[in-house]
């Protein structure tokens, strides 16, 4: 998308490059539309046309599984990421401190939490956000609710469960995040744990004075969501194929419901199980919901399915090292504990109800 | 002569805005220091908690994102006529 002559330009000419940026916007969603609605023909034609696989063979049906998942689950990542940039590009975190600032635990964990999903963030300011927040007085268990809610609920995940599931699941997914990372707030605020942060967060003193970013044209938008979809999707097309290859394989070769007994909900061990196993996965998300997916087709239950994402997603280790900076480990460690038996106490409760 | 901070605790955007910030200085010709604060108790006084941060004699020119060469370009420019 040639937009990258148009930033930063001066007042008078904003309106005529802002309309440009639109226009290439509108051109690229209905070529996306276009591009989303010929890839189930595509793949049909391409695994029992071209290659001329029987419709009720095992190769036949993984391969054309495959190429529809692969081109759709890309376009979705790329497309839902934009939006989802766009989104953000209307909030930062300074905002979001100057919002939560005097709020009391409680309704400030709920709004921390809903915040921590939509405010632009990433992993490597997560120490300069920890002191700006605890230092302008919000709260421990408050600052800890932003904390857990932005890694939990992980977009490249929501967007993957979205396609690869439906809204449903994707929905019950974000609303679970959410209440974990409210509880497990609450919880921490409760324990009285200020006394495990480093003591030099205590002493930084944190310059005066409101520092809010100017708000951004909508060619800096539309540049900053592209920037951002393409470097997500640059990321994760690899998980993605070889995550659906193998989902592919399972969907083809593998017998129904021959997993119900490991990852059924008659295996009660298998929620901790997925959790513990899900925590050293970290950042593979994107190659660990198609395989997901397709163990459940053949028996998983969706709640041990749900707890090993957000083990995945939510208890990564490179976060713990970044945090290890200003928690001690006492407050690490109940950290982890705290998410990891919210997840799992989700994880049941999906499998008792579904 | 400008002094031109980098804000950050030394990740991947950090690094790629002090190249820019370097790349645009030479382009313009201008005498620039450039430094780079990593520890978190000197970017804090700046207050920002989104980086990479940048600032230019001392001012806060923008903070969370890389951005482009016109912009700095512009902030430099400014910077030069106050001094």
């Amino acid at each position: 998308m040639p937009m990258e002559n148009a930033t930063a330009t001066p007042a008078e000419n904003k309106l005529p490059t802002d309309t440009r940026a639109f226009v290439i916007v509108a051109l690229s969603a209905i070529a996306w539309f276009a591009l989303y609605n010929v890839i189930q023909p595509f793949a049909n034609w391409l695994s029992y046309g071209l290659l001329a696989l029987p419709k009720d063979s095992h190769l036949g049906q993984s391969l054309a599984f495959f190429f529809y998942d692969v081109p759709k689950i890309i376009l979705l990542l790329g497309g839902m990421i934009f939006l989802i940039t766009m989104l953000r590009s209307f909030f930062s975190a300074e905002q979001t401190r100057a919002w939560l600032g005097g709020k009391r635990e409680g309704a400030g964990n709920v709004m921390a939490a809903a915040l921590g999903i939509i405010t632009p963030f990433c992993s490597c300011s997560a120490v300069p956000l920890f002191i700006g927040f605890v230092e302008s007085g919000i709260p421990l268990g408050v600052t800890f609710s932003f904390l857990i809610s932005a890694p939990v609920v992980n977009e490249v995940a929501l967007v993957m469960l979205f396609g690869m599931f439906g809204w449903k699941v994707a929905g019950l997914y974000l609303v679970s995040g959410l209440t974990i990372a409210i509880v497990a707030g609450v919880v921490i605020g409760r324990l009285k744990l200020e006394r495990y942060v480093e003591d030099f967060v205590w002493q930084i003193k944190v310059g005066k004075g409101a520092n809010l970013p100017d708000q951004p044209t909508w060619t800096q938008r539309f540049q900053v969501a592209w920037d951002s979809a393409k470097e997500i999707v640059g990321k994760v097309w690899l998980y993605v194929i070889v995550g659906i290859a193998i989902g592919a394989g399972i969907h083809g070769y593998v017998p129904e419901s021959a997993l119900a007994g490991i990852l059924g909900k008659q295996a009660w061990w298998s929620v901790p199980a997925a959790v513990l196993l899900g925590v050293p996965l970290y950042s593979n998300a994107a190659g660990v919901i198609p395989i997901v997916h397709a163990l459940m087709e053949k028996g998983a239950a969706l709640g041990t399915v749900l707890a090993f994402m957000m083990a995945v997603v939510g208890l990564s280790l490179p976060e713990m090292v970044i945090l290890r900076r200003v928690l001690k480990p006492q407050l690490i460690a109940v950290f982890i504990g705290v998410v990891a038996f919210a997840i799992i106490i989700t994880g049941y409760l999906f499998n008792l109800v579904f | 002569m400008l002094t031109i901070k980098v804000l950050g605790s030394g990740c991947a955007n950090c690094k790629k805005l002090e190249a820019v910030a370097r790349q645009v200085t030479e382009q313009m010709g201008v005498q620039a220091e450039i430094i780079k604060v990593t520890e978190y108790p000197d970017i804090m006084a700046y207050n920002i908690m989104s980086t990479p941060g940048l600032v230019i004699n001392e001012k806060v020119v923008s903070f969370g994102r890389i951005p482009s060469p016109a912009e700095i370009t512009t902030w430099l420019a400014n910077a030069l006529e106050k001094t």
